[in-house]
């Protein structure tokens, strides 16, 4: 038991700050999702992932394998798409979605433009799947970084957001609040894509933000709950993917992400508001 | 003026350069209780709108007392009822004019929270999530968080809408306490019969404002009957609405005989148009 939970843990120095770095991005992604998917705006994360890819591809090509340029560069790419929809949705007729939709599309295919003309695919694959394994000082420091910003962001502009979720003309009739806040709140999703692209990749780090949150959906019906459950899902996701990874010598994010999505299957199914009390079960019922 | 809680010059708000309320002039005195009645498409919802500041002038101003707290309970909420939240954080929302973004709540926030629910008859409800309320529930906890906003102009859009008989009478009696309490209030509401028995004053909207003053005067047949003939659609071919000609070409604000003509057009009209004619 010892042997397979801890030890990976306790005696590899690459296994320690894989699970370093991958708690602080669910601690920081894991609440962000929570409202992504409560403002229906899951697939948002997604579309924000792709846009991230060129940004990030433009730092790798002109410092190679480095978190910093990288980084940089993929936040770059993510504010550009990220202000370019949100300005589109807030001051024409067109809808969120439609817009995020042609900027990320864009954003993609000048992506795949330049990796196409510059790289070679063991490149390409650098940046999609990340390398949760090779997590150095530098990388981690960045993570834990983002992780504070985002907390404590949240904690500042709670009111705001869930006002902007539950009632947003509400919110604009009190206070001037509604516009920034929303534009905020997409910086922490670029935020935390970009934290976790370095070690689950442009694609699947959307996934540590979105499957815990859409699982915790199934066990509670508050929102401070949800959060903290979808925080403790990201943490049990990581260790588990982790595990399985060195285990079973698998590429880690992937595992992680798979651990996330066994999680959401199991509370789709055996969740307090899930297929199985609410549909199955049969219920008795009070007379008032 | 000193006693105007709500002022218009030459108002018009609208959507798409077509105008949905149309050179709106005159004063909402503080303290008083308006109806404002329409058709369809009159521009009720719009001129609430034009009030709270969620939509821009396209001409003309709407000047409030400055630091008035202003309520808004708009017709189509954008409320998210499947956000997973209770009624009494729904009503607490009403304290952020009271505590803004990082206030705390303090012991006598939650009484009053406590106090509207009782108001609204709603105690015991505090813990239900909102999609397991009524539509009527709904609409009342809406007016639980009007209370606690404690605000000093209170707009409510056809807040009649899906009620019952018995809760119209108590949201009813609610307004007139908010009446009695000197707040001003106005409200969108469709039932002639409720506006002459409770409303002491009445603005009759049909894009132009049509009637503006004493509800009996304002809701006598032959106003009705000119409010009923506006004509709903808009014309893409519609004329420019020129600065210069509009007061001539059909009946507006200028023509309407109200009681709250305080201010002087002749300065009013320089001040307005500097806005420029954009409005049509």
């Amino acid at each position: 038991m010892y042997d397979f939970l801890i030890a990976p843990f306790v005696e590899f120095g690459f296994m320690q700050r894989a699970l370093a770095g991958s708690l602080m991005l669910s601690l920081g992604a894991c609440p962000v999702g929570v409202f992504l998917m409560l403002r229906r705006m899951s697939l948002t994360g997604d579309a924000m992932a792709h846009a991230i890819l060129p940004g990030a591809a433009v730092g790798f090509y002109m410092f190679g394998l480095q978190i910093l340029p990288m980084t940089i560069g993929g936040l770059i790419a993510g504010v550009v798409v990220a202000l370019g929809a949100g300005v589109v949705s807030r001051f024409t007729i067109q809808k969120e979605d439609a817009s995020m939709a042609a900027f990320y599309l864009v954003s993609l295919a000048l992506g795949v433009l330049m990796v196409s003309i510059k790289g070679s695919s063991v490149d390409l694959m650098h940046v999609l799947f990340g390398t949760v394994l090779a997590l150095n000082n530098e990388a981690l420091t960045l993570i834990a970084m983002i992780c504070g910003t985002t907390l404590l962001t949240l904690a500042i502009f709670w009111r705001a957001i869930i006002a902007e979720c539950l009632d947003p003309l509400f919110l604009r009739s009190v206070s001037h609040l509604g516009t920034p806040v929303h534009f905020i709140f997409l910086s922490l999703v670029v935020l935390n894509l970009v934290g976790g692209f370095q070690a689950l990749g442009t694609l699947l780090s959307v996934g540590l933000m979105i499957l815990p949150a859409a699982a915790a959906r199934f066990w509670t019906a508050r929102v401070e709950r949800m959060c903290a459950l979808a925080i403790l899902i990201g943490f049990a996701s990581c260790i588990a993917g982790l595990l399985i990874s060195y285990h079973q010598s698998l590429p880690s994010g992937p595992a992680i992400i798979l651990s996330a999505g066994a999680v959401y299957f199991f509370s789709t199914i055996f969740g307090t508001r899930g297929v199985f009390n609410t549909r199955l079960r049969q219920h008795r019922h009070r007379t008032a | 003026m000193t006693d105007a809680c709500l002022t218009f010059r030459d108002l018009t708000l609208g959507y798409n350069s077509h105008p949905a309320v149309h050179h709106l002039s005159g004063a909402v005195k503080t303290g008083s209780l308006t109806a404002v009645v329409g058709a369809n498409g009159s521009g009720k919802s719009t001129l609430m709108k034009g009030i709270v500041g969620v939509l821009k002038p396209m001409a003309g101003t709407c000047l409030n007392t400055k630091g008035a707290r202003i309520a808004y309970l708009p017709q189509q909420s954008e409320l998210d009822r499947s956000f997973p939240a209770r009624v009494v954080d729904l009503v607490s929302m009403g304290l952020w004019p009271r505590r803004g973004l990082l206030g705390r709540f303090t012991k006598d926030d939650r009484d009053d929270v406590a106090k509207a629910l009782m108001a609204v008859g709603l105690e015991g409800f505090e813990k239900r999530p909102l999609d397991t309320l009524s539509g009527g529930q709904l609409q009342r906890t809406l007016f639980a968080r009007v209370l606690v906003q404690d605000a000093d102009l209170i707009l409510l859009d056809e807040p009649f809408n899906a009620v019952d008989a018995k809760t119209v009478g108590d949201l009813i009696l609610l307004i007139k306490r908010w009446h009695g309490e000197n707040r001003t209030v106005m409200v969108v509401v469709h039932d002639l019969e409720l506006v002459r028995e409770h409303f002491p004053e009445t603005l009759l909207l049909a894009r132009q404002p049509v009637a503006w003053g004493v509800t009996k005067e304002t809701l006598r047949p032959e106003n009705l009957l000119r409010a009923r003939r506006f004509d709903e659609a808009w014309h893409d071919n519609a004329p420019w609405c020129e600065p210069d000609g509009h007061a001539h070409d059909h009946d507006h604000a200028h023509s309407l005989d109200h009681s709250h003509h305080h201010h002087d057009h002749g300065e009013s009209r320089e001040h307005d148009h500097e806005s420029g004619p954009r409005a049509a």
